[in-house]
């Protein structure tokens, strides 16, 4: 039995991986249950609010990059956020004075927003289209790697690799922030607590005072804050591919059910909890499994489910939560 | 919906006026040859057929949206559901694929479906978490055990012709039923899932379904052979080689003018377009008829007012499930004629923008709850979206025929095709917010 070679093998293909992308999940999924908290609608358009100011960040890094301007071993595009973050805000703002406020006032029923969410969805990809295409794109520059494979042998003498993309560690520590920043803004600021306030019960908000405009604008700003930042970090760590961006909005829409809609916190829960088991379910076990009980043979790749079907993990965990707790783990609203 | 802007009665003259126009768009098309039209009975006729399919599609979808508010944005995987059917029952068999491992196959499904029926049995009678686990857990064992042979046999079975499990050679006019059969089983357990709970789930579990349904249709070789496409599926009209071949069939072309070659082109795709009609209308009968009965107005008062009709003693989660299996069921007959139309099944090209989000655009611009409103919406959105193809680089190229040659100029005529997705998305907002009762309300 060997759980030293074991355990690099899980944290190189399983652990390190699925944290990075379930914390892009989960910035992505903040986003979608803070717009259900406070506009109370499922926002279809969030992917494609992502794959724009990952566009917007990309167009700038290219720009930074010509005129010579990087951060030596951080990725440029760390540089570029703030002007992806100030486009698509003003995006989003501009949809909601066009789109969403229309029906907020008249106050139509939810699935109208989300039908006109879908029709913002149409216009932001046909936007993204327009900026910058359809192809794939890598924009990661900097250092690659924090341990490369070979560094690792070398150190350890281990037989098994452990690689830690600078990608990786970048998402986990930009997320830590993030979240951390959220919560002590909805929690300690009074912009923060006029949200939750808000988020709580509106009439109630409405009566002590608090503009219902105003914590709009804030959430939109914030979403679209979070909604760039998750796409960076998701296209630094893949690349960049307006469709798979719309193909994200599944997983992130499970991370924010299964957390509950509309907690913040049930969000970040939900992301991590989707990452995890669709990196497990998809990864073939036979490695591992060989190290820790080195006489067993097993006949296939002890791989439960295959990878191209690692959005049916995502939709399975949905179902069950709706099947059993359709309020999700953290008790979101159940409007 | 209930202050709209627009008055609540109109024009009896209105419905008949628009598809008149519409009708005279088609016409330009096959008769016209310039810069907007093609001139060509053939593009025309190929235009109408999928319009009429789209009709069809939207008339499902408005049975889901219009009758009872029910948004369903995975028509993707229904269509496809429904493409698998021709494949699997008109398709001659292929040989050795049974025998190599059909029966075994037949066996992990039933155990897949067994399980999933005990493991909810058990849920129901003891609420045990942890007996349902193990049930799964060993149900899923076995099911890999008895899928995972069957399958790699099934696509050994001679893989560069086939590797799939191969038809039945029925007629393919049967495969239209089954594939709106595979849609309705897949719409009943969707729905008994996610209806009856807050609106938005049944609209995320869609996606997700849709979403599946494709991934499966892609990945799974031995159905339908996933990417590598399948080819040559029987038609339920005349070829056109026979035709030309046919002295009869030249000389009534020549009769009217025609060259035998583009004559059965048209031949084929009226054809096809007499089938589709028939099959439209019947369906627009039957559901007009649906709508007028105590169902349809029943269906109308739980969409209407939901708490209301809950309180009179309708049982509205089971309502809706009934219109969504429907509803499901008409979109998969749509996905088996289309797949019967093209002649092949190819999985890469079902794309949500293009059968989902189109298909809605369709319903809402026609008028959501108006059958006669989905068609018109879907066949005019079809005529458009194919024609803007051609007319937006061209009006692209005229608005920038001012501008100097360079790297602008090149990057606004390179992204005209995307324009398609701006203007359909800006088509959907402003009938939602401006005339969210579409272009023939309902009445």
């Amino acid at each position: 039995m060997d759980i030293l070679n074991a355990l690099v093998v899980f944290l190189n293909f399983v652990f390190i991986p699925a944290a990075a992308y379930g914390a892009q999940l989960a910035l992505g999924a903040l986003g979608v249950t803070l717009i259900y908290g406070i506009l109370r609608f499922s926002n279809f358009a969030h992917g494609d609010t992502m794959a724009f100011g990952t566009a917007v960040v990309i167009l700038v890094t290219w720009g930074l990059q010509s005129l010579g301007i990087t951060l030596g071993p951080l990725p440029t595009a760390l540089l570029a956020l703030p002007f992806g973050i100030a486009a698509t805000a003003v995006l989003v703002l501009a949809t909601d004075r066009a789109v969403y406020r229309f029906y907020r006032v008249k106050k139509a029923a939810p699935i109208i927003l989300v039908m006109a969410s879908v029709g913002v969805m149409f216009v932001m990809n046909g936007l993204t289209r327009l900026l910058i295409g359809v192809s794939e794109y890598r924009f990661d520059d900097g250092a690659r790697f924090i341990i490369n494979v070979r560094d690792f042998r070398d150190w350890t003498g281990l037989p098994e690799g452990l690689a830690l993309r600078s990608t990786q560690a970048l998402t986990l520590v930009v997320a830590v922030i993030v979240v951390a920043a959220l919560f002590w803004f909805l929690n300690r600021t009074k912009s923060g607590k006029a949200m939750r306030a808000y988020s709580d019960n509106e009439d109630l908000a409405l009566l002590s005072g608090i503009d219902p405009e105003r914590v709009v604008r804030l959430t939109w700003i914030i979403a679209a804050s979070l909604a760039t930042i998750a796409g960076t970090l998701y296209g630094l760590d893949k690349s960049f591919k307006a469709f798979n961006y719309f193909q994200i909005l599944l997983p992130i829409f499970a991370a924010a059910i299964v957390g509950g809609l509309g907690s913040p916190l049930g969000a970040i829960a939900g992301g991590f909890l989707v990452a995890f088991s669709e990196v497990a379910v998809t990864y073939p076990w036979v490695k591992v499994v060989g190290y820790i009980a080195p006489g067993y043979e097993p006949g296939g790749l002890m791989q439960l489910l295959g990878t191209e079907y690692k959005f049916a993990v995502s939709f399975v965990i949905l179902i069950v939560v709706l099947l059993f707790r359709p309020t999700g783990l953290f008790r979101g609203k159940s409007v | 919906m209930s202050n709209t802007r627009q008055s609540a009665g109109y024009s009896a003259w209105r419905a008949p006026v628009l598809f008149a126009i519409l009708a005279i768009l088609f016409v330009l098309e096959g008769t016209v040859r310039n810069s907007m039209f093609s001139g060509s009975w053939n593009t025309s006729l190929a235009i109408l057929n999928m319009g009429l399919l789209s009709a069809i599609t939207a008339l499902g979808v408005n049975m889901q949206w219009g009758y009872a508010g029910l948004f369903n944005v995975g028509v993707v995987g229904f269509l496809a559901l429904g493409g698998l059917a021709p494949v699997l029952v008109s398709l001659p068999p292929v040989e050795g694929a049974w025998q190599a491992g059909g029966s075994r196959l037949l066996a992990a499904l039933a155990v897949g479906v067994g399980v999933l029926a005990i493991a909810k049995m058990v849920w129901t009678r003891t609420r045990s978490g942890l007996a349902i686990t193990a049930i799964l857990i060993a149900g899923f064992v076995a099911y890999r055990y008895l899928f995972d042979p069957a399958v790699i046999a099934i696509e050994a079975n001679n893989p560069s012709r086939h590797g799939n499990i191969g038809g039945l050679g029925l007629p393919v006019l049967l495969s239209w039923l089954v594939g709106g059969l595979f849609a309705a089983v897949a719409a009943w357990a969707i729905g008994k899932v996610a209806l009856g709970l807050r609106s938005d789930y049944l609209a995320i579990a869609t996606l997700g379904i849709g979403e599946i349904i494709v991934a499966v249709m892609k990945n799974e070789d031995w159905l339908a052979r996933g990417v590598k496409n399948i080819t040559s599926i029987p038609r339920p009209v005349a070829y056109e080689v026979d035709l030309q071949n046919n002295s009869d069939f030249i000389g009534f072309a020549q009769s009217w003018g025609f060259q035998a070659a583009e004559a059965s082109g048209i031949w084929v795709k009226l054809s096809y377009m007499t089938l589709f009609l028939v099959l439209l209308l019947v369906l627009i009968l039957l559901a007009e008829l649906a709508l007028k009965s105590p169902w349809g107005r029943m269906m109308r008062a739980i969409r209407d007012n939901e708490t209301a009709a809950e309180a009179m003693g309708k049982d509205v989660t089971r309502r809706h499930l009934q219109v969504f299996i429907l509803g499901s069921a008409v979109i998969g007959i749509a996905g088996a004629m289309m797949v019967t139309l093209d002649g092949l099944l190819t999985p890469t090209s079902y794309n949500p923008l293009r059968y989902t989000f189109l298909i809605w655009v369709m319903v809402i611009v026609g008028g959501s709850g108006n059958n006669w409103g989905a068609v018109l919406g879907a066949v005019t959105i079809w005529f458009l979206w194919i024609k803007v193809e051609v007319w937006g680089p061209a009006l692209i190229g005229l608005l920038t025929a001012a501008m100097p040659d360079g790297p602008m100029k090149l990057h606004l005529l390179d992204s005209a095709p995307h324009m398609r997705f701006i203007a359909m998305g800006l088509v959907l907002l402003l009938v939602l917010r401006f005339a969210p009762r579409g272009l023939l309300p309902e009445k």
